[in-house]
C-alpha cells in the first residue's frame, strides 16, 4: 500500500533521513523505533505531506503522493500531545473530519457516537477539551483521526506524555482498535516496550537511516549490531577478537573467556567483534565477581565487570558467580 | 544584639504597628489628591450636565449628536485601516524570521510612545503645505486631504497594538492543530476559517477595542492635522471650552465621553482576559520565508512598513535642517537647502512674535513642569504603590479610583480644572498637577509589581547570610526597586513632556511648553514659523526617544 523509497531530508545542512525506504501493506503495523532526533517524526511529516522530502518517492497503492496536499492525502495523524483544537468541544473535534468531506449531519453524529463508544468516552460530546485529562484527550485524538476512515493511520509519540500506568492501558485499546479497523499504521517512538507489544514489524532508525528490520521477536533475539543490542537494552554487550577458524567454528576471545560463535559475515582473525550475551537456561557458562545488587520486581539483579543478569536468589557481594549464557555474534 | 536584628518576630512587629495606625498615611495623601484635583472637578462637570437646561437644548443635542457620529465613523474608518495593515504585520512578525526583524518591529512600535505633537509634526513634515511633497519647489504636489492625513497618523500610531495582540496570539498558536486540520481534510481556506480564525478571534476582538479607544479618545493629532473643522467630541470639548465658551456643552460632551471611554474599557478587559487563558504555551513558529509567494509577501510587508514608519520619522528632523521655501515676506536672496536657522530663531525673542519670551523658555518650562510632575507622582505614588502591593481589604477600593483618571480625557482633565478653578488658574501649578493625574496611574503601575515582587525569602536569606537591615535593603531590595523607581519616573516625565491636550487648556500664554509652542507655530503662516515648529518638535522627538531607550533598558517584564 505505502511504499517509500529512498527518502533522504537534510535539517539545517545535517543530513536527517539518508535512503529510507519501506513499506507498510493493508492491516500491518509498522513501528518506527528510534531515539529522539533519529528523523522519525520529520518521516510522518513527510507521509502526511506536511513537509517534501529532498529527494526520493512516496507511492500510495502505486501512485506518486509529490503532488498531493496533506489534505487530500487522507492519512490520519495522532500526536504526541493530541494537537485537539480547544475551542471546539469533544463532539466538533471528532466530528472534524467528517465535515471536511462534507458529510451529512445525520450520519457525522451517528460515526461520532460510535467512535466516541469506541474509545469508552460515551456521553463527552459536549465536554471541553480541557476539562479532559491526557489519556481522554489521546482517546479523543484516536477517534478524531479515525473518524474519516483514512487510508492509513499515523501515530507520533502517542503516548509519550502519559504516565505508565496509562499508557499500557491505552496501549491495550489501541491495539484492540487497530486489529479491527485494519488500516495500516504507522508508529513512531523511541520506546522499545511500546514498539515490540504494538508493532508486526520493528524499523530501527538511527542517524537517519534503517539498521534493523523485521518482527518484535526477530529483533529482540537478533538485534544486529552493538548499538541496536544496547538501545533495546536486549542483553549484555561484550568486546572480543576473533581468532582463526577451526572446524568450520570461529572462536572469540574476550575478557571473559573465549567463546564458539556463528557470525553472519565472515571476520579476519584480529578482527575486533562485538557478542551479545543473554542469560539462558542452558549454554555456555560465564564467570563474573559480583559488585553491586539491585532488587527489581522479585527478582535480584547483579551486576559485575561490565555485565548485568537477573538472579532469583540474592548473591553475596563479591562473591563470583557462573550464569548460563548463550552467545550471539553481532553482525 | 545580632539576633534581635535580625530575628523575624521585630520585623512582624513592626509592620504589624505601621499596617495599624500608619499605613493610612501611606495612601491618604493620593487620595486627597484624587478628590481635590479629579472627583471635584468631575462633579462639578456632572453638576453641569445634569441640569435640564443643558440637555434640552436642541442646538446643545445637534452638535452633541454630529460630533459623536463623526467620532464613532473616523474611528472606525482608523481601526479598519489599521487592521489592513496590522494584520500582514502580525502574520510577517509571528510567522517569519528575516534580516532586521527585531529593528523592524522597535520601529513599528516607537510611534505608540512618541508625543501626538511629534506624530502630527512629522506627517506634515511629509505630507503638510509645507512638507516634502508639497513644497513649490519640488514637483510631486502631493497633498491629501486633512482627513486621509489624519487616518494615516492613527495607522501610524496604533498598528503595533495589532501586531503585539494579535502577533503574539499567532505566534503562540500551536502549528499542530493546523497540521491535525489538514491532515484531516482542511484546505488552507478551511484551515483559517475553522482553525486560525475562531482561535485568534479574542485577540482580534481586543486588539480592535484597544484601536478603537485610541482613535476614539484621540486629539492631538485631529486639531493639529486636521483643524477645528474635523469636530470629534474632543475637539468639539476643547472648542466650546476656549473658543466658543458653551461650558455646559462641554460638560455634557465629556460625560458622553467618560461613559464611551469606560464601556470600551471593560470590554477591552473582559476581552484581553479571554486571549490570556487561551493561548499559555509559546512556540516558535517563525522561520525563514520558503516559496517564492511566501518571500513575496515577506518582502512586500516588509518595504511597506518600513516606509511607512521611516519616512515620516525621518522628514521631521530633516524638514527641521532644511530651507525648502523662503521665510514670510522674504523676497530676493534666499538660501535653499541645509540650513541651522530654525533652531538658532528659538532662542531669539522676535519683536511681534507668538510669544512674550524667546521660544526656547517652552523646553525650559516643559522640563521644568516634567520635573515637578515627577517629583509629584513619584511622592505620592511611591508610598501609594507600597500600600497596594499588599493591600488590606479597605486599600483594594484604591486601585480602580487611581485608575479611573486614565479613563478622562486629557481634555476633559483640563475643562475639569477650569470649572472648578476658574481664578486660581492664573497659577502655573495647574500644569504639572494635571500632568501628575494623568502620569499617575502609570507610576503606581510600575512600582506595585516590583514592590511586591520581592519575595521576603530573599530579604531573611540576606539577613541569615549575615547582612544588618541596612545591607539587606542595600543589596536585594535597592537594585530591585531602583530600575522600577528609574523607568516610573522617566515614564512621568515623557508623559509631561509630551502632554497636550490638558495644557492646551491650561496653560497660561507666558508659560507655554513645547506641545502647545509647536501648535502655535503651526497654526501660523511662513516658512520661518514651519521651520520653527519642525525644530521644536525634532527636540520632542529626541528627548522622548531616550527616555523610551532609558525604559526599555530597566524596564522588568513586558507590559500590555
Amino acid at each position: 500500500m505505502l511504499e517509500l523509497r529512498d527518502i533522504f531530508k537534510t535539517y539545517d545542512n545535517q543530513p536527517l533521513l539518508r535512503g529510507i525506504s519501506f513499506s507498510v501493506s493493508q492491516g500491518e503495523t509498522v513501528c518506527l523505533l528510534g531515539a529522539s532526533g533519529s528523523g522519525k517524526s520529520t518521516l510522518l511529516r513527510m507521509i502526511a505531506g506536511l513537509e517534501n522530502p529532498e529527494r526520493g518517492r512516496i507511492l500510495f497503492n502505486g501512485a506518486d503522493l509529490a503532488q498531493t496536499p496533506t489534505h487530500l492525502r487522507d492519512f490520519g495523524l495522532v500526536f504526541q500531545d493530541y494537537g485537539l483544537f480547544p475551542h471546539l468541544n469533544i463532539f466538533d473535534n471528532v466530528a472534524f473530519g467528517l465535515k471536511m468531506r462534507n458529510l451529512p449531519t445525520a450520519e457525522i453524529s451517528l460515526r461520532v457516537a460510535a467512535l466516541l463508544e469506541k474509545v469508552n468516552l460515551t456521553g463527552f460530546e459536549t465536554r471541553k477539551v480541557t476539562d479532559l485529562s491526557g489519556g481522554e484527550q489521546q482517546r479523543v485524538a484516536l477517534a478524531r483521526a479515525l473518524a474519516p476512515r483514512p487510508r492509513l493511520l499515523m501515530f507520533d509519540e502517542p503516548l509519550g506524555a502519559l504516565d505508565r500506568t496509562l499508557k499500557e492501558s491505552l496501549l491495550q485499546e489501541i491495539r484492540a482498535i487497530l486489529h479491527e479497523t485494519k488500516i495500516p499504521v504507522i508508529y513512531v517512538t523511541h520506546d522499545q516496550d511500546e514498539a515490540f507489544a504494538i508493532a508486526d514489524r520493528i524499523l530501527l532508525l538511527r542517524d537517519g537511516e534503517i539498521v534493523r528490520v523485521g518482527t518484535p521477536a526477530e529483533v529482540w533475539s537478533n538485534p544486529g549490531s552493538a548499538w541496536a543490542a544496547k538501545f533495546l537494552d536486549a542483553g549484555n554487550v561484550i568486546e572480543g577478537k576473533m581468532q582463526n577458524e577451526e572446524c568450520g567454528m570461529q572462536n572469540v576471545v574476550t575478557a571473559f573467556g573465549e567463546f564458539p560463535v556463528n557470525c553472519s559475515h565472515k571476520h579476519a582473525a584480529g578482527d575486533k567483534v562485538s557478542l551479545l550475551v543473554k542469560q539462558s537456561g542452558e549454554g555456555q557458562e560465564i564467570k563474573f565477581k559480583v559488585e553491586e545488587i539491585l532488587f527489581k520486581r522479585n527478582q535480584f539483579e547483579a551486576r559485575g565487570a561490565g555485565l548485568v543478569f537477573q538472579m532469583d536468589k540474592a548473591p553475596a557481594l563479591g562473591q563470583i558467580i557462573k550464569v548460563k549464557v548463550e552467545v550471539k555474534c553481532l553482525a | 544584639m545580632q539576633n534581635t536584628i535580625n530575628s523575624p518576630t521585630k520585623k512582624i512587629g513592626l509592620r504589624a504597628c505601621l499596617s495599624a495606625n500608619l499605613r493610612i498615611f501611606l495612601w491618604l495623601p493620593t487620595l486627597l489628591f484624587l478628590i481635590y484635583f479629579f472627583f471635584y472637578p468631575l462633579t462639578r462637570i456632572l453638576n453641569l450636565t445634569f441640569s435640564p437646561a443643558t440637555f434640552t437644548n436642541p442646538n446643545n443635542l445637534l452638535i452633541t449628536f454630529h460630533s459623536l457620529l463623526f467620532t464613532f465613523y473616523q474611528a472606525a474608518l482608523s481601526t479598519l485601516l489599521t487592521f489592513a495593515l496590522g494584520i500582514p504585520s502580525a502574520v510577517l512578525f509571528s510567522r517569519f524570521d528575516f534580516r532586521g526583524k527585531s529593528l523592524l518591529r522597535a520601529l513599528t512600535a516607537v510611534p505608540f510612545m512618541l508625543p501626538t505633537v511629534v506624530v502630527a509634526s512629522s506627517f506634515n513634515a511629509l505630507f503638510g503645505n509645507h512638507g516634502w511633497l508639497n513644497v513649490e519647489r519640488l514637483t510631486f504636489n502631493v497633498s491629501p486631504s486633512p482627513f486621509v492625513l489624519i487616518l494615516a497618523a492613527h495607522v501610524f500610531y496604533n498598528t503595533t497594538i495589532v501586531i503585539r495582540i494579535v502577533g503574539n496570539t499567532l505566534s503562540r498558536l500551536d502549528p499542530k492543530l493546523e497540521a491535525a486540520a489538514r491532515s484531516l481534510g482542511a484546505d488552507s481556506f478551511r484551515v483559517w476559517k475553522n482553525i486560525t480564525l475562531p482561535l485568534l478571534r479574542p485577540s482580534l476582538l481586543a486588539a480592535a477595542l484597544l484601536v478603537f479607544m485610541f482613535d476614539f479618545t484621540s486629539f492631538g493629532v485631529i486639531l493639529l492635522l486636521g483643524g477645528s473643522n474635523f469636530s470629534t467630541l474632543e475637539v468639539e470639548i476643547y472648542i466650546r471650552a476656549l473658543k466658543l465658551p458653551n461650558l455646559p456643552l462641554a460638560a455634557m460632551l465629556s460625560v458622553i465621553q467618560l461613559l464611551f471611554t469606560l464601556i470600551f474599557s471593560i470590554l477591552y478587559t473582559r476581552a484581553i482576559n479571554q486571549v490570556a487563558t487561551q493561548t499559555a504555551p509559546r512556540f516558535s513558529a517563525a522561520r525563514p520565508p520558503k516559496s517564492l509567494r511566501e518571500s513575496a509577501f515577506v518582502f512586500t510587508v516588509y518595504c511597506l512598513l518600513f516606509t511607512f514608519f521611516l519616512l515620516p520619522l525621518l522628514s521631521l528632523p530633516l524638514r527641521s535642517l532644511t530651507r525648502l521655501e523662503a521665510d514670510r515676506g522674504q523676497r530676493g536672496e534666499v538660501q535653499y537647502g541645509f540650513t541651522t536657522d530654525y533652531y538658532k530663531e528659538l532662542f531669539i525673542n522676535q519683536r511681534g512674535s507668538l510669544f512674550y519670551v524667546p521660544p526656547i523658555q517652552a523646553a525650559k518650562n516643559s522640563l521644568g513642569y516634567a520635573g515637578l510632575t515627577v517629583f509629584l507622582s513619584l511622592a505620592l505614588g511611591y508610598p501609594a504603590a507600597y500600600a497596594l502591593a499588599k493591600p488590606t481589604r479597605l486599600e483594594k477600593f484604591l486601585d480602580p479610583l487611581i485608575m479611573l483618571p486614565l479613563g478622562a480625557s486629557a481634555v476633559m482633565l483640563g475643562l475639569g480644572f477650569i470649572l472648578s478653578f476658574g481664578r486660581a488658574l492664573a497659577s502655573p501649578f495647574f500644569v504639572p498637577i494635571a500632568h501628575t493625574l494623568i502620569a499617575l496611574p502609570f507610576v503606581i503601575r510600575a512600582l506595585q509589581p516590583a514592590l511586591a515582587s520581592i519575595p521576603e525569602r530573599l530579604r531573611q536569606a540576606a539577613a541569615m547570610l549575615g547582612a544588618s537591615p541596612f545591607r539587606v535593603w542595600q543589596t536585594v531590595d535597592f537594585p530591585i526597586l531602583s530600575r522600577a523607581t528609574f523607568s516610573a519616573a522617566t515614564f512621568a516625565f515623557t508623559v509631561s513632556l509630551g502632554e497636550f491636550g490638558a495644557t492646551l487648556l491650561l496653560t497660561r500664554p507666558e508659560y507655554p511648553t513645547i506641545p502647545i509652542a509647536i501648535q502655535r507655530f503651526l497654526s501660523q503662516p511662513g516658512g520661518l514659523n514651519f521651520g520653527q515648529a519642525m525644530a521644536m518638535a525634532t527636540l520632542l522627538m529626541l528627548l522622548t526617544l531616550v527616555s523610551i531607550l532609558f525604559i526599555e533598558r530597566t524596564r522588568l517584564s513586558d507590559i500590555i
